[in-house]
């Protein structure tokens, strides 16, 4: 059958991986042999490139800005980190609970969030994001509250793998959960809804003219996201065996959107990128001078907004496109 | 802007024209029918359902589609993916999030057809915000035809479109299945004469007369608040 064929080819050529692709998931493993001592901090560079990865799903495809993606990722954090001191340590069960646990409340925030779009939602998103973090401090019986969650303790990584004191079995069990949450988001992209998505992000009056059904669709995608924050969330309490109330905070909420937008929104890649950067650099800078760390990060921010408009990885393909 | 005692029946196939002065009400009107806006009284019926109550999209999937007369497309998506999106979203596949694109051949087949219909074909893989403005009008009319309608409503399709590319796109228009209903507004009178087969004239909210192009011009109360005097009499 010819008709048709370019067509199809061009889609397909869309979803096709890039070798530049391949070459930064074989990098990933560097930490290993490399700098074998920041295996921990690799391994929270990992969760907060989940964190963003998952943000960049609302923000970069279906344009929900959100100011309070935290949420979910502390719901998911403390549910892990509950059951663990509770119930039972095995890390992968604990991974599905606050998956399950971040999806819950997305669903339900959700039929709130999607009524609302530009600063309302914004506002919105972060006042949900202060309402669980306050919630989360009163409830110091729970959670611990300004001492944070203590008790947490994990099981060894399929009865096989310890978590060490260098994180090697850190690193190893967040890269593998960031690449198939990953592949889940790309595979997204790259469907019918991640079109959909797109659609609603660059003209949200048309959808409902096309007769698609927009808030249902955001709804979907806005649980998806809250999974995946969960996911990112019950990976720092199980690796770091303990839950604080930062992980709830305004600070994280804001975090991961700045690391986001520096590496560039709505290319999956940018917030993994965003991640690394932002994260090596605070722990240099804060390792010289602790308090100008947010100058430079803003500092950066500036550069970044004003000169690279669609970050730093916008700002890497529009290099090569031009050289090649 | 405000629309008032509106009682309008479209049977299937009639290529009506909607005219009247600016501020008439005209795109009110197809605000109200689409569901963009609710009527404070009275109802809409399509076929035999009544879809008053119904949301915009849902009119939509019952085969009510529309353009607007600002373009009201997707920017940063292609003139091929805007139309495969509105293909899929018309089959029900647009919450399928685990199957890739390329798996839906038909739909992206039958997007190429539409585009290829209103001869876009060129402009398939470029970017929206990136084509030419009259090809932009097109593409709002391949997204409305996307979508299968049994009634199409186009607000001022050629805004904006030179005089000479206008004709063409109002033939491009007349080419259309004949058992498709269309409602059109328009304010060049060539036009309206050449294309209508039934003329509304709206004056402030109100239907002031309908009727065949014939009719519209001979009468006189048309003539005197709309067409000036001496045209097409």
């Amino acid at each position: 059958m010819e008709k048709g064929r370019t067509e199809v080819s061009y889609f397909r050529a869309q979803a096709r991986w890039r070798p530049l692709e391949l070459a930064f998931w074989a990098a990933t493993l560097l930490p290993f042999v490399v700098t074998p001592s920041y295996l921990s901090l690799a391994s929270q560079i990992a969760i907060t490139a989940l964190f963003a990865l998952s943000l960049d799903l609302l923000l970069g495809y279906a344009g929900i800005v959100s100011l309070g993606h935290a949420a979910y990722f502390g719901f998911g954090a403390y549910s892990a980190g509950l059951l663990s001191k509770h119930y039972l340590g095995e890390p992968l069960t604990g991974l599905m609970v606050g998956a399950a646990a971040a999806g819950i409340l997305g669903y339900v925030t959700s039929h709130v969030i999607v009524r609302f779009r530009h600063l309302a939602l914004i506002m919105l998103t972060m006042g949900f994001g202060l309402l669980l973090a306050e919630a989360a401090n009163s409830a110091s019986d729970l959670t611990g509250g300004a001492d944070g969650l203590q008790g947490v303790r994990i099981r060894p990584l399929l009865e096989m793998f310890r978590f060490d004191l260098y994180g090697r079995t850190a690193y190893a069990y967040s890269l593998v959960v960031l690449l198939a949450c990953f592949l889940i988001s790309r595979r997204i992209i790259h469907s019918p809804f991640g079109l959909a998505l797109r659609g609603i992000r660059e003209n949200a009056l048309r959808m409902p003219a096309i007769g698609a059904p927009s808030r249902a669709h955001l709804r979907k995608v806005y649980s998806i996201a809250a999974i995946l924050a969960g996911v990112a969330g019950a990976l720092l309490a199980q690796t770091t065996e303990t839950v604080s109330l930062e992980v709830l905070s305004f600070g994280r909420s804001a975090d991961v959107l700045v690391i986001l937008i520096l590496g560039g929104a709505g290319r999956l890649y940018g917030g993994l990128l965003g991640a690394i950067l932002y994260m090596v650099a605070r722990d240099q800078f804060s390792g010289m001078n602790p308090q100008y760390w947010y100058f430079w990060i803003g500092l950066l921010l500036v550069a970044v907004v004003m000169f690279l408009p669609n970050g730093i990885l916008g700002g890497l393909a529009k290099f090569l496109q031009r050289n090649t | 802007m405000v629309a008032q005692d509106i009682d309008l029946v479209l049977p299937q196939g009639v290529r009506y024209a909607l005219i009247g002065p600016n501020g008439a009400g005209k795109t009110t009107l197809i605000n109200l029918i689409t569901g963009m806006l609710r009527p404070d009284a009275g109802g809409i019926v399509l076929g035999e359902e009544d879809i008053t109550s119904l949301r915009p999209d849902a009119r939509v999937k019952r085969g009510l589609a529309r353009t607007f007369q600002i373009n009201t497309l997707f920017p940063r998506l292609t003139a091929l993916e805007s139309v495969a999106l509105a293909v899929l979203e018309r089959e029900g596949r647009s919450e399928t999030w685990w199957k890739p694109l390329p798996a839906y051949r038909g739909a992206i087949d039958e997007a190429h057809a539409i585009l290829h219909s209103l001869n876009l074909e060129k402009a398939s893989y470029r970017l929206t915000r990136e084509l030419a403005y009259g090809q932009q009008r097109l593409l709002e009319i391949a997204l409305a035809l996307a979508t299968r309608p049994r009634v199409l409503l186009l607000d001022e399709p050629a805004a904006g479109v030179p005089k000479d590319e206008s004709a063409e796109l109002f033939a491009a228009i007349s080419g259309l299945s004949e058992d498709l209903t269309i409602l059109f507004i328009e304010h060049d009178m060539d036009v309206v004469f050449r294309f209508a087969s039934r003329i509304i004239v709206m004056v402030s909210g109100r239907i002031l007369a309908q009727g065949t192009p014939q009719e519209i011009g001979a009468d006189p109360q048309v003539r005197e608040v709309y067409l000036g005097k001496g045209r097409h009499g």
